[in-house]
């Protein structure tokens, strides 16, 4: 068990440093969330790419201090008093607390697997964090400092936002669902009172639910979604529409739940992400990670809208947005976080990956400053390949990039029907892409032996449509695709060795015979096809898994690395969970043989996975 | 004429201290999905209903009904567990274990989780934990982990590994195997032990407090460190030195069959039988019941010298065949085989209530 609170010893543990650039040599910023001192005197950048939390002077537009945190830093809230600063560390898995008038580090607060987002409840007293790979949400007791209890939040819980007497929480992956079935996302809502969930939003068809906001009042919230179109082909790009960027807005002064496109025709709004509400309920501000912009909301038009009669039919009308876009403002690459200054007059852009914060003066829906936070100096073929990889621009019509289903460079949690063979033929899983340089061949069907093949001529005529990509572009993106890390395993101990349980299902999974001593023949093996350090042969095999829509069974035997985090599974997402890849879709013991295991053996074999 | 007062009369001053009740019944007139009502769970102002034909929940006076097309796993609902924490409702089905938080059902079955079996008996929740009893054996969730641990003969004491009911606590868990006595989880050493009946799988009881009354176990109650178990042939309690069994002929159970056992102290304690309601408070007994006869109202009280009068009440829950309890503040919830009943609290002006 995790040590209730883990006391950081202050100023020792932390590391101020000066006002300059980091000194870490080769490591981008990569500001991904930003927040104001109640004052207005400080802005605070959380740089995922260094570690560290970024203080600047809103007005010279200079950096003031770093401060290292834990590792992958992602989101940041303030005490309503405005005197402690919380940072989520999500590769650490924990939250750091600074004092804000001395950014001395007072305490390291545990959270679940993978924090993200954050935020105080109005009393100042509960910390809530969403944690993306416990798919939970952390109620932490300031006082105390201790996590008193964890809710049931969406798959892949990631960002909050609190509004009156409650805290609203939104999911990057979808809930778990029948196969080829409308992807089904939520809002969850927690009752601050008793920290309790009390209500789940709707999001039918939704997945990808990103930064979430509410006005001052907390009637009106905001939430940035996108509407895959994963059950037709994605040949469909061409006719329109392979995502709905979009936003779902809740709340008193709509009366439920209303989905609201943010694209316009030929001009999509790629990748919506961050997400602010005016003081004065005016305006609302979201980026748009994949198109480089930040669109500027009318909210009396947008609820308007939302509570029109034709309210329902909105999301799939790409005129809908004339209605309530004013405008859509050029910023940095790949916009994430955005923060509102106290009186709304300026918006504060993370440029996720320019290293910069842009600042935009509201009234005038114009850029008038930006915050370099530093960085190596050069862009490296790396940083341009993660540049594309976030970026809308080689799509038809600008309409989406790679981060679309890989999101924040994993998955998406979806199964695809991409190629233009037929509705519901050839269905893919969408595979997480970390560390995966080394597992080629890639395609489910194996067909393309390296990543050039995969991530050019491959995504340019099935995912994008186009002939966008150079022979240069392409290098930088397979540059910055296999340097994609694999996210620390949380199901691992800390000595390196296995639970009983874990130790069980290696001794299934390496096993070579039968409980009743007959050999398991060696093509049969678990350890055979998933051998290696990525636990793939590389090779193709037929599973017994294939189903008669796919053109051939031979399938792509896939690495295991980070498996637990993946699901669905299989090469058509059809096994919800590992265990439905043997309890339902191994009758006949072709996908290793199990079907001689009782629950308890393939309850540790499920425990070893979650190790690899 | 006069002799029925008498009885009345010594059994009110006997049954001063014993809780008193205007039932109220529900049935599907009112909205109940079906009247054989197997478990009922409070939260707070709310009452959720466990039924052969759904989940129900009662909140401001109306009822809401959910059924497997809202996702819950199983039309059969066998028992319902709070999660005082989360608030979020644990039922066990049969057809798999489901959550109901905020207004989301999932669920875990042997297919798409580590569930060992679909017919889930009971569920308890304590800490991280849900502790779930299958016709399969036990097992345990840690909610953090996703990770399932299996309890059966391979890995515990247990020769059956019908699992009937499970109740959870900070150091002990406790689980009623029909057919295997009791196993107990020792949550700071991890060890597992069994208690069985000394005289084996007999009904006959030849040293009567020296163990568990019968292997035949239904359901186990944890509370103060105090044990209580029911069984098919009458109830035992252990307060972790020694036994005590209970059983129709020498104490105010009406029954020897008891489908459930629920104690409020570790004294205190109520008990579900066949044949009624039953309470007893350490000295005395009560059971609440339509009679067996007649079906007319009736309130048994056994003093503490043994003596045993029937009290005239208006009302009774709304059948004899009880399956379980549940307390909300002073009042009590029955899930009876025709209805469920709200038992409301009479309070008394004398005595503790």
């Amino acid at each position: 068990m995790r040590s209730g609170v883990i006391i950081g010893l202050a100023v020792l543990g932390a590391l101020l440093l000066s006002g300059q650039p980091s000194t870490k040599p080769g490591r981008y910023p990569s500001p991904i969330d930003v927040a104001l001192a109640p004052d207005g005197s400080r802005l605070y950048v959380v740089c995922e790419g260094t570690d560290e939390l970024v203080a600047a002077d809103p007005v010279t537009l200079a950096v003031a201090a770093r401060v290292r945190v834990g590792h992958r830093p992602r989101g940041i809230a303030l005490s309503p008093d405005g005197s402690r600063i919380y940072v989520t560390n999500s590769w650490s898995d924990t939250v750091t607390e600074l004092d804000r008038a001395s950014l001395a580090v007072t305490r390291t607060l545990p959270a679940g697997f993978e924090p993200i987002g954050l935020t105080v409840d109005a009393r100042g007293q509960i910390l809530y964090v969403a944690n993306r790979l416990s798919n939970d949400v952390s109620v932490i007791d300031l006082a105390s400092g201790s996590e008193i209890k964890r809710l049931a939040g969406g798959r892949g819980a990631s960002y909050l936002a609190a509004g009156g007497a409650h805290v609203y929480v939104t999911h990057i992956y979808p809930n778990a669902g029948k196969f080829r079935t409308e992807p089904e996302s939520e809002i969850t809502r927690i009752e601050t009172g008793q920290s309790t969930v009390d209500a789940r939003l709707r999001l039918h068809n939704v997945a990808g639910v990103s930064h979430v906001a509410l006005s001052r009042d907390g009637r009106l919230g905001i939430a940035a979604q996108l509407r895959p179109k994963n059950l037709v082909p994605l040949a469909h790009v061409a006719h329109g529409w392979a995502f709905g960027d979009s936003l779902a807005v809740f709340g008193e002064d709509v009366g439920g739940v209303v989905q609201l496109p943010l694209d316009e025709m030929e001009r999509y709004f790629s990748l919506p992400f961050g997400v602010a509400i005016a003081p004065d309920k005016s305006r609302a501000y979201l980026t748009a990670s994949g198109s480089d912009e930040v669109a500027i909301v009318d909210l009396k038009r947008l609820v308007a809208a939302a509570r029109s009669p034709e309210r329902d039919t909105l999301a799939n009308d790409l005129s809908a947005s004339a209605r309530y876009v004013l405008a859509r403002v050029p910023v940095g690459r790949n916009p994430r976080g955005i923060a509102l200054s106290n009186d709304g007059a300026r918006l504060y852009i993370a440029n996720h990956l320019d290293d910069t914060v842009s600042v935009m003066d509201t009234a005038a829906g114009r850029i008038t400053g930006t915050i370099a936070l530093g960085g190596p100096g050069v862009v490296d073929p790396q940083r341009r390949g993660e540049r594309l990889f976030y970026s809308s621009k080689f799509s038809f019509q600008r309409q989406f990039g790679c981060a679309n289903c890989h999101l924040d460079s994993t998955f998406d949690g979806l199964a695809w029907d991409l190629e233009p063979d037929g509705f519901g033929v050839d269905i893919v899983d969408n595979r997480a892409i970390e560390d995966v340089s080394e597992t080629a061949p890639f395609k489910w069907n194996g067909g393309n032996p390296d990543l050039y093949t995969e991530c050019g001529p491959r995504t340019e005529r099935f995912f994008f449509r186009s002939q966008g990509i150079r022979d240069a572009d392409l290098s930088d993106l397979i540059a910055y695709i296999g340097s994609i890390p694999l996210r620390p395993n949380r199901y691992r101990l800390p000595s390196g060795e296995l639970t009983p349980a874990q130790e069980r299902g290696k001794g299934v999974f390496e096993r070579v015979r039968r409980k009743d001593g007959s050999p398991i023949p060696e093509e049969n093996r678990c350890s055979f096809c998933h051998s290696g350090k990525y636990y793939t042969n590389r090779q193709l095999a037929d599973v017994g898994t294939g189903k008669p829509t796919d053109r051939s069974p031979l399938l792509d035997v896939p690495h295991l690395t980070n498996v637990a985090y993946s699901a669905p599974y299989l090469h058509d997402g059809s096994a919800r969970s590992l265990e439905e890849i043997w309890t339902v879709f191994n009758p006949k013991d072709t996908h290793g043989v199990t079907n001689d295991l009782v629950k308890d053996e393939l309850n540790d074999l499920i425990e070893y996975l979650k190790t690899l | 004429m006069r002799l029925a007062v008498f009885f009345a009369t010594i059994g009110l001053l006997g049954a001063a201290e014993l809780p008193r009740f205007r039932w109220e019944n529900f049935t599907t007139a009112q909205g109940l999905p079906d009247n054989r009502v197997y478990s009922v769970c409070a939260d707070g102002d709310k009452i959720w209903a466990g039924t052969d034909n759904g989940l129900a929940l009662y909140q401001n006076g109306k009822w809401r009904v959910f059924t497997p097309a809202d996702g819950l796993a199983h039309r059969a609902v066998l028992y319902l567990a709070l999660d005082k924490q989360t608030h979020d409702l644990w039922i066990a089905t049969m057809g798999g274990l489901s959550r109901y938080s905020g207004g989301r059902f999932d669920t875990f079955s042997q297919l798409n989780s580590g569930l060992p079996n679909d017919v889930v008996y009971s569920v308890a929740t304590h800490g991280d934990f849900v502790w779930v009893a299958t016709a399969a054996g036990g097992s345990r969730l840690n909610k953090r982990t996703g990770e399932w641990s299996l309890f059966n003969e391979r890995n515990t004491p247990m020769y059956e590994i019908w699992t009937y009911s499970v109740t959870a606590a900070e150091d002990k868990v406790y689980y009623a195997v029909w057919g295997g006595g009791v196993l107990e989880y020792d949550v700071k050493t991890e060890r597992w032990k069994d208690y069985n009946d000394p005289d084996g799988e007999t009904e006959m009881v030849l040293f009567k407090d020296q163990g568990l009354i019968h292997e035949i176990t239904t359901s186990v109650s944890y509370v103060n460190k105090v044990l209580w178990v029911a069984t098919y042939f009458g109830a035992s309690r252990y307060d972790g030195r020694n036994w005590r069994n209970f059983l129709e002929k020498d104490s105010g159970l009406p029954s020897n069959f008891l489908n459930q056992v629920k104690s409020v102290d570790g004294t205190r304690t109520w008990f579900s039988t066949d044949k009624g309601l039953a309470y007893f408070d350490g000295e005395q007994w009560a059971t609440y019941r339509p009679a067996l006869d007649t079906h007319a109202p009736e309130m048994l009280v056994r003093n503490a010298a043994g003596e045993t009068s029937r009290l005239a009440v208006d009302t009774a829950p709304a059948h004899n065949y009880i399956f379980g309890v549940e307390l909300q503040g002073d009042d009590i919830w029955v899930a009876t085989a025709k209805g469920l009943s709200h038992g409301i609290r009479i309070k008394q002006e004398t005595g503790k209530q």
